[in-house]
């Protein structure tokens, strides 16, 4: 398998981290020697494997719906990279 | 007392609770010892002043019922800390400031704990050396030049130098065990469960898991039962009965069995490594154990499999990053172009390539090939060890290939940085409790690290057979201060 620049210009968009020409090639090199390192999973037959999503063998608890912390939205502002009184502030999206 | 910082956690806690020593003294010692060692780069942020109030504030009215009573700490850059810097080692989160603190860490300030600053890692806890850190690469106390392994390559290197008594890291695929060994000391990496997740800086959730990062064994122990604990804000904190670990410790390990899996006898393994396995075997046995001969057929798939699972869920947990609500932001054009710039220059090239890995694994068209396909081998992996597990009560392996590498040596190289984790990545895998304890020396004098494997849940057990092996193998960690001027 190979993944060519076109693959890594597409994975890069699904990413939303942009590359250029010389990023786009150093990726493909490295992806490629990772990825042949992953293709020795084929060897091993898998059919009837069941997939493990956690090794926590634990059902979710459950708890009462309370509120248990309120008023925290100065603290949730806090680090906002700009500060606009009570908003997150973006880059205009509707003209 | 002029030799605070050499004491171990057990005695500093001894000492200051028989008022032989203040936690001003103790704290002082430490801070003075961390401000003379800045060439090891341990430390992304210093909260010394505060540390040294707090001790004072502490002495004023000593809460000596504590299981840390005023001892002084440093902890991995991963933990977030309230009102103090939490970075994760990236560029993306260089000015976050958390108005929370992480369950494991709220546990240890519970305990009379005094945080001193934060440790530097691999940028989200991603690589084996300390060098992917956006604020540089640490030095290994052991030799100048030479990594201290990774991810939490800032705590081992900071333990292993005596700027911080004790100290926790988390563990992926090696994060603790691999540091520990390069630096000579001990370093657990618990169940999965066991140490709540809630507010640590996640990488890859299913795999994370803090832990403690020690001198000895006992420190170990007494540290792991303090950051310990059922948590409702980790939805996969494991609800179990937690030991007093330091309190039950013994070294009276006679009849355990201990299982070497053959296929840990990996190709191109240095003899050295080798000599030391076959060491450790003698050293079990002595200590009565008995050893059985096991077998675990997926080993040569963990790597492989953990390097689609860990990046996908990275991929996953790393979306958040995106410029809007914290941390760095770069302008762009319109909102898709801020997300993108802002992603490409505030992550670094290792997060960035498995950030892509992962995207790709889950994309359309693949997500059965890969993804799919990792989760079904990680069954198998954890099968084995179901399987072994009906034979013996603990598994003992070295904890890394080689000892530490230089500076630079690998970064050219994903994939040879990689194999680093061989031995420590099926642990995590399987959820499983390991340690590595320091075990002896190369022939350039670094150490070298074997590690216990324990059923899930049976940290007390693996701590006892290491706790038994470190007396037989009467480790010495060769310190010169070469850093301090």
């Amino acid at each position: 398998m190979s993944i060519d620049l076109k693959t890594i210009k597409h994975i890069s968009k699904l990413s939303r981290i942009s590359v250029d020409e010389k990023k786009a090639e150093k990726l493909a090199g490295d992806l490629n020697s990772i990825f042949d390192f992953i293709e020795k999973l084929n060897e091993l037959k898998t059919d009837n494997v069941e997939p493990l999503t956690s090794v926590a063998e634990t059902t979710l608890k459950l708890r009462s719906d309370e509120v248990k912390s309120k008023n925290l939205r100065d603290q949730v502002i806090k680090n906002s990279p700009k500060e606009n009184e009570d908003y997150f502030v973006v880059p205009k999206v509707i003209e | 007392m002029s030799d605070i910082t050499k004491q171990s956690l057990s005695e500093l806690v001894k000492n200051i609770k028989g008022k032989k020593l203040s936690s001003s003294e103790v704290t002082k010692a430490f801070v003075e010892r961390s401000e003379k060692s800045k060439e090891l780069n341990a430390y992304i942020t210093e909260d010394y002043a505060n540390a040294l109030n707090k001790a004072k504030k502490f002495d004023e009215k000593p809460n000596l019922d504590l299981k840390l009573p005023g001892i002084p700490m440093a902890v991995k850059d991963l933990f977030c800390t309230r009102d103090l810097r939490t970075t994760a080692g990236s560029k993306i989160l260089n000015n976050f400031v958390p108005t929370y603190e992480s369950t494991v860490t709220q546990n240890i300030w519970n305990e009379g704990a005094i945080l001193m600053g934060k440790l530097n890692c691999d940028e989200f806890a991603m690589g084996s050396s300390n060098e992917t850190s956006f604020f540089g690469n640490v030095q290994n106390p052991i030799d100048k030049n030479l990594v201290p392994g990774g991810s939490s390559g800032g705590s081992s290197s900071a333990v292993a130098a005596q700027l911080t008594p004790i100290t926790i890291g988390t563990d992926t695929g090696g994060s603790i065990r691999q540091p520990a060994s390069f630096t000579g000391t001990v370093g657990l990496k618990p169940t999965y469960g066991s140490c709540s997740r809630y507010g640590i800086v996640a990488f890859a959730s299913s795999l994370d898991q803090a832990g403690p990062m020690a001198q000895n064994v006992k420190d170990c122990a007494l540290l792991q039962e303090v950051i310990s604990s059922y948590d409702e804000k980790d939805s996969t904190s494991i609800d179990f009965k937690r030991n007093e670990y330091s309190k039950e410790l013994t070294k009276d390990i006679k009849g355990k069995k201990i299982g070497i899996p053959k296929e840990y006898r990996v190709d191109g393994m240095p003899k050295e490594i080798e000599d030391l396995w076959k060491k450790g075997i003698e050293f079990a046995k002595d200590c009565g154990a008995e050893i059985i001969d096991i077998s675990l057929p997926h080993t040569n798939y963990a790597l492989p499999t953990y390097y689609i699972v860990a990046p996908a869920e990275a991929s996953s947990n790393l979306a958040r990053y995106d410029g809007v609500k914290y941390g760095f932001r770069a302008e762009g054009e319109n909102l898709i172009d801020m997300y993108e710039k802002t992603r490409s220059e505030g992550f670094g090239a290792e997060v960035q390539r498995r950030i892509m890995i992962g995207t790709y694994v889950l994309s359309s068209g693949y997500y059965d090939a890969y993804y799919l396909k990792a989760q079904k081998v990680r069954k198998l992996i954890k099968n084995d060890f179901d399987d072994a597990y009906k034979k013996v009560d603990a598994i003992l392996t070295p904890s890394t290939p080689s000892s530490a590498f230089k500076i630079g040596e690998k970064t050219n190289d994903p994939v040879s940085m990689y194999l680093n984790d061989i031995f420590t990545v099926p642990v995590n895998l399987a959820g499983l409790p390991g340690i590595s304890i320091p075990a002896g020396h190369d022939t350039k004098g670094y150490p070298l690290g074997l590690q216990i494997i324990g059923k899930a849940f049976d940290e007390q057990n693996i701590l006892n057979i290491a706790y038994a092996m470190e007396e037989k193998i009467n480790f010495k960690n060769n310190i010169t201060d070469w850093w301090i001027k």
